[in-house]
Parts: C-alpha cells; structure tokens; sequence
C-alpha cells in the first residue's frame, strides 16, 4: 500500500491501473472457479466498481482501516491483499486468511486494516464507526472507510451510527457505491428522495463522485481522509457505479430487471480500467503495448494463485473448534467447563 | 470482618477499577453519565473518568452495540450497558452475527474483547417488556460468554474477569438485586469463568439454580432441612462455559437434581443443564431431573399474575420433598 500522496505522479497512476486491473483479473478468476464449480457455495463480483475501492484505497495509510461488503473482493485486493491467501479463501483452504472459515463473504486481512466483508447487508456500519470512536478514544491517527452499496441505505442502522458519527465528530467515511441495484431490485424503487441529503440531514458534509473516474475519488477520498486526521469528520460520499456481473455469480438472466443494452453501454463507454488506460496513453505516460504487457502478468498472477490454491490443502478437521474463543484452543472442550 | 456492599456498588467498583487500570476501557449506553443509569448502578464513574469514558448515547441500541464491536476490533475494550435486558432483541445481529462471530470468521485474526452489561428479573411489576429473562437466547450462540451473578460478591468478580476477557461476554444482573448486601472484600480478587460455587452442601437433592434463584435454592433448602431433607445448592456462576462437572459430582452423589432458572422453561438453560445432567450422570438418578424456569408466558403485568410465572422456594421445596418420596413429577 502507498502512503497517501499529495500530488500523484507516474508511479501512484501506475498502481491505480495496476490495482483495478488486479481486481478485475481476480474476479474473472473467481466467476470461472464457480462456473468451473471448483469453489465451494456462491460469490459475489465486483467487476465494474474497481476504481471506487482503488480510488478510495489508494488515498489511505496501511493503519487506516476499512470495513467491507458481501461484495467485498475489490475491497480486500484494493487494501493490499495478497492472491494467494484470497484464493485459498474463497476455496476454504488452510492457507486462506481466515484460515477458510470465512469464505468470500467474510474475507478479513487485518494486517493491512481490512477489518472484514460482512454478509449481513449494513451490517459493518457500526463496526467503522466503533473504529472510529476507537481512534479518536485512543488518540490514534487512523481514519475509517466504510464501503456500503446502495441497498444497505436502507437499513435503520445507518442513521443510528450516522447520528453518533457526527454528534462525535468521528473520523469516518461512508462510502456508497451506488451500482444502481439493490440485489434484483432497482435503486430507484427502494430509495426515496436523496442518499446525498440524508446524510447532510444530520450536518455531514455530502459529496457525489462519479465513482468510474478512479482520479476524481482518489483526489476527494485524499482531501477528506486528511480533513477527518484534523477532526472535521464525518464525511459522506455517494459514488455512481455500476456492477457488471448479477447481485451473485448464479444471477445470470438478467433480462427481467435490466436491459443487456444497459449492461453493455456501462462496459462500453464507461469502464474504469479502459477509460483511465486510454488516459494513460493519451498523456503519453505509457503505450498500450506496455499496458497490455501489465494486464498479462496480472492474469498470470492470479492463474498461479488460482493453481496454488486448488492444489493446497483444506484446513484439518481439528481445527473446526478452534478460533471460536480468543484464547481458548478448543471450545468443545471449554464449554464443558474444562480447565 | 469482611464489609457488605450492594450488588449495584460491587457493580461500580468493578468498572472503576478496572478502568484505572486500563485506559483502553470505556463504557456506553443511554443515561449511563450524569444519570448513572435509571438503576443508579453507574453513578460517580463520569466524575472519576469524565464524559469521554463513561458516554452517553442517543436511544439507538443497534448503533452503539455495532460500534462497540468496531471499538473492541481496533484496541478499544468497551463495556456496553444495556438498559433492559429486553432490549438485547434490538441489538441481536451486532451481538449474535457480528460480535460472536468475528474471531471465528477471521480465523482467530480479529478479536472482540467487549462486555455487554445487561439486565433480568421479573415481579417488578414492569409487564411484558421490561421484565424478561433472556440469558438462554444468548447461550444458545456460539461465540458468547454468559455470567450470571447470584450476589455482590459474584458480581464483582464475574464482571472483572470479564472486561479482562479477550472474548465477547454478556453478563445479566438481576434487577431485584441490585440493593441486596453481601460481603465483598477490601482486596482484589477475581473470579474465573467455568467454575461452579457449591453454596451449600447436602446429600439428598442437588438444586442447580442461576442468577436469584440460588437465593431461593437456599431458601428451599432451608426449609427442607428442617424436615430432614438435606439439599446441596450449586450456583454455576456460568452459564458459558458451564461447570459440568461440579454439577454431574453432585448429581452422583444426591441422585435427584432440580434445575431452577428465572428464564422461559421450555427450551432454556434450566432445559439445557437438564439434559447434560441426563446425558451424564443417568444411571445415578433415582427421579427424572425437574425443571424449574419461569413461566412459558409473556410476562403479566398484575402482581397477581406475575407472581404466579416465576419459581419460588416453597415451590423447589415441595419438588424437592416429593422426588425425595419417590413421586413422579411432571413438568409445569
């Protein structure tokens, strides 16, 4: 992970074209493991959306932290994860970060501030706006990303945790990623009046991004991550996306809730990874025979990882009972008041 | 001589010393500052720590249960005072889905060393909402410690251990007994988790019983002593982890068991406990084990309702008197 940066510069380009494309390969990757029906239960894509968590992600430290979705792999790969540990996670091997008991739903890397997806729609919204009070309790310098679709703005919990953020002057931001669907649904019909003036109801600074454009939310996330170390958090941003795949991997006809011609104008004319390439070349930064150079040996990374990670073994059947406690080596055992 | 405090000083103390001791802690809940609860069970502690320790939230249980759990993720070892026990329903995915479940979903990466302070008891005359005991709904989820202290003495130290604890635990105090005295010593002293107190020794009946009810335990047992019955009286200070074996000993020497709990009978701990004692020590039994829970009922507003939904001394006594005969009980 890069230290945020004032100014960017060929290198921090460079790593934004790098991480998306690393998103995108790992969710092609993942989509082939299901259809393949290598990987155990269903996931969720986040091809599309890239330049939301590689704009946002790009802009913090490795102590800031950021609380996740079901629809989290672009979060985690964004954040500083590794292929290998990831793969081996969505396939419940020993290796996976969570040592496979959590799977692509609650795929967590602490070590570089990724405090976990969360399957419960929402349901992280109390957990960054705790590790926010957490630093500003312990005098810590770490701000908190809370990524959200569209659809978890209609959970109560939100305005509960909004409320306090605000009262408290917390150091977080609520990141929506506005893909235009809640699960099957359009946003449209679930959400009424503005996700922006919610959020400014209750005295929080509000913004709109264009949430394909992995510059204009790097350069908004760089300001308001520094505004929220001053204290002047809490902030809100509603970042226009779009998710190319179904809510999960096995949503494949699509007709009776979006056009195909929908689809295909989002992937067009308004992919992230294409667009900010196409930029790259135009400054003449890089040509497009060395950016295609880089896309190969991402793809060759995360086929690697993916052979890896079929290969390695699943987590021994001992461990079933470990990990349910801090502390407690097995819980079997423990709940049955041995000492 | 030792000195008799309040469960609700014993309470108080355990969080100011603890706090001393350890500035990661702090404590949230609705009125917990200024107020000190409307139990008054929280007072003096923001003149000691000050309102960025000891905070006031708005009436949003979910939010402050969640960020709580944030707050323990990242250094924080909150401690979350719940008004009502009741009020756990409002907060049960931050305390069931996230809480619980983080360290294991994390593969032991992620810990949640937090408290959540809560409350139970009927006969208060409070109704349906105000009035549950709901410790079994919370033992039932992996991932959760519950302690259930029956005096000041346990309170004290149950609740130390557990803001020392690196995992989640829910500790239910009874609101009746919040004025009740007992000795707590000057020094300090903890008590750990899993290990059941014998408060009564006997031969003929064990009496398991949480929370107020050990106190009516004794009480029956007094009482049966006088006719000859000798009760032994076991207060699991636990209920996750749960004291097994103090329980089954028991069981194996007195061959009848009553298990008394102040939650709903059908499916709860008094159900749980039965069963482990069924599993595990069958072929002492000389009666089948009773169970004593509260009423599988809302709980009633009129006193003379109420009373009626909860176990009472002379109730475990005439259980106890009639397994001793060799009569058949059946459940309530």
């Amino acid at each position: 992970m890069s230290a945020a940066r004032k100014k960017h510069n060929t290198e921090d380009y460079l790593r934004m074209y790098k991480q998306m494309v690393r998103i995108r390969a790992f969710e092609d990757k993942a989509n082939q493991l299901y259809l393949s029906a290598k990987m155990p239960g269903l996931t969720h894509m986040y091809s599309g959306q890239e330049a939301v968590a590689v704009g946002i992600c790009e802009a913090l430290t490795d102590e800031d932290r950021i609380t996740s979705t079901h629809r989290g792999h672009g979060h985690c790969v964004a954040k500083g994860a590794n292929f290998r540990e990831m793969f081996c996670e969505l396939l419940g091997k020993e290796e996976g970060y969570c040592r496979g008991k959590g799977g692509s739903m609650h795929i967590a890397d602490q070590a570089n501030g990724n405090l976990g997806a969360n399957a419960i729609v929402g349901g992280s919204m109390g957990i960054a706006t705790g590790a926010a009070l957490s630093a500003k309790r312990l005098g810590k310098d770490f701000v908190t990303v809370c990524f959200f679709g569209d659809g978890a703005t209609a959970q109560g919990l939100w305005y509960e945790v909004m409320n306090m953020a605000a009262l408290w002057k917390l150091p977080v931001i609520y990141a929506c990623e506005n893909n235009g669907y809640s699960e099957y649904t359009k946003t449209d019909e679930i959400a009424a009046g503005s996700l922006v003036k919610r959020a400014e109801a209750f005295g929080i600074e509000a913004f709109q991004v264009d949430g394909q454009d992995v510059l204009a939310v790097n350069e908004l996330t760089s300001r308001l991550a520094g505004r929220c170390r001053k204290g002047e958090g809490p902030f809100f941003i509603e970042l226009d996306t779009y998710r190319y795949h179904g809510h999960h991997v096995g949503d494949i006809n699509r007709d009776y809730y979006r056009t195909k011609e929908e689809e295909a104008e989002w992937k067009d004319i308004r992919d992230p990874i294409t667009n900010f390439g196409k930029s790259l070349i135009d400054q003449k930064m890089f040509t497009a025979e060395e950016l295609v150079a880089i896309d190969n040996d991402i793809a060759a990374d995360a086929e690697a990882a993916v052979d890896y990670a079929l290969k390695a073994p699943y987590p021994d059947g001992s461990e079933v009972d470990m990990h349910v406690f801090a502390g407690v080596d097995h819980a079997l055992d423990y709940l049955r008041g041995a000492r | 001589m030792t000195r008799e405090i309040t469960l609700s000083k014993a309470v108080n103390e355990a969080i100011a010393e603890e706090m001393r001791r350890d500035p990661t802690i702090f404590l949230l809940g609705e009125d917990v500052a200024e107020a000190g609860t409307p139990f008054k069970v929280l007072s003096g502690l923001v003149e000691e720590f000050g309102t960025e320790r000891i905070i006031d939230t708005p009436i949003s249980e979910p939010g402050f249960m969640g960020m709580a759990v944030g707050a323990a993720m990242t250094g924080s070892r909150p401690i979350v005072d719940l008004m009502f026990g009741d009020f756990l329903y409002l907060v049960m995915d931050q305390l069931c889905n996230q809480a619980a479940k983080t360290h294991y979903m994390s593969g032991g990466k992620l810990k949640v060393p937090l408290v959540l302070r809560t409350n139970m008891g009927a006969t208060r005359r409070s109704a349906a909402q105000h009035s549950q005991s709901l410790q079994a709904i919370v033992a039932h989820i992996p991932g959760l410690k519950v302690a259930m202290p029956s005096s000041a003495y346990e309170a004290k130290g149950l609740l130390k251990t557990a803001i020392r604890d690196d995992n989640p635990v829910v500790i239910f105090e009874d609101k009746l007994m919040y004025q009740d005295k007992a000795p707590v010593p000057e020094e300090e002293y903890l008590i750990p988790f899993g290990q059941a107190n014998i408060k009564r020794e006997g031969r003929d009946v064990t009496l398991v019983a949480t929370s107020s009810m050990v106190q009516v335990a004794e009480e029956a047992a007094e009482t049966l002593a006088r006719e000859g019955i000798s009760a032994e009286v076991i207060d699991p200070r636990t209920i996750v982890p749960l004291d097994e074996q103090t329980i089954i000993d028991s069981v194996r020497k007195t061959s009848r068991a009553i298990v008394i709990d102040e939650g709903h009978q059908s499916y709860g701990v008094t159900a749980e406990i039965a069963a482990r004692i069924s599993e595990k020590a069958f072929y002492h039994l000389d009666a089948p084990v009773i169970r004593m829970g509260a009423m599988d009922v809302p709980v009633p507003f009129s006193p003379a309702l109420e009373d009626l939904t909860v176990p009472t001394s002379e109730g475990v006594a005439e259980n106890a008197r009639r397994i001793c005969r060799g009569e058949l009980v059946h459940a309530a």
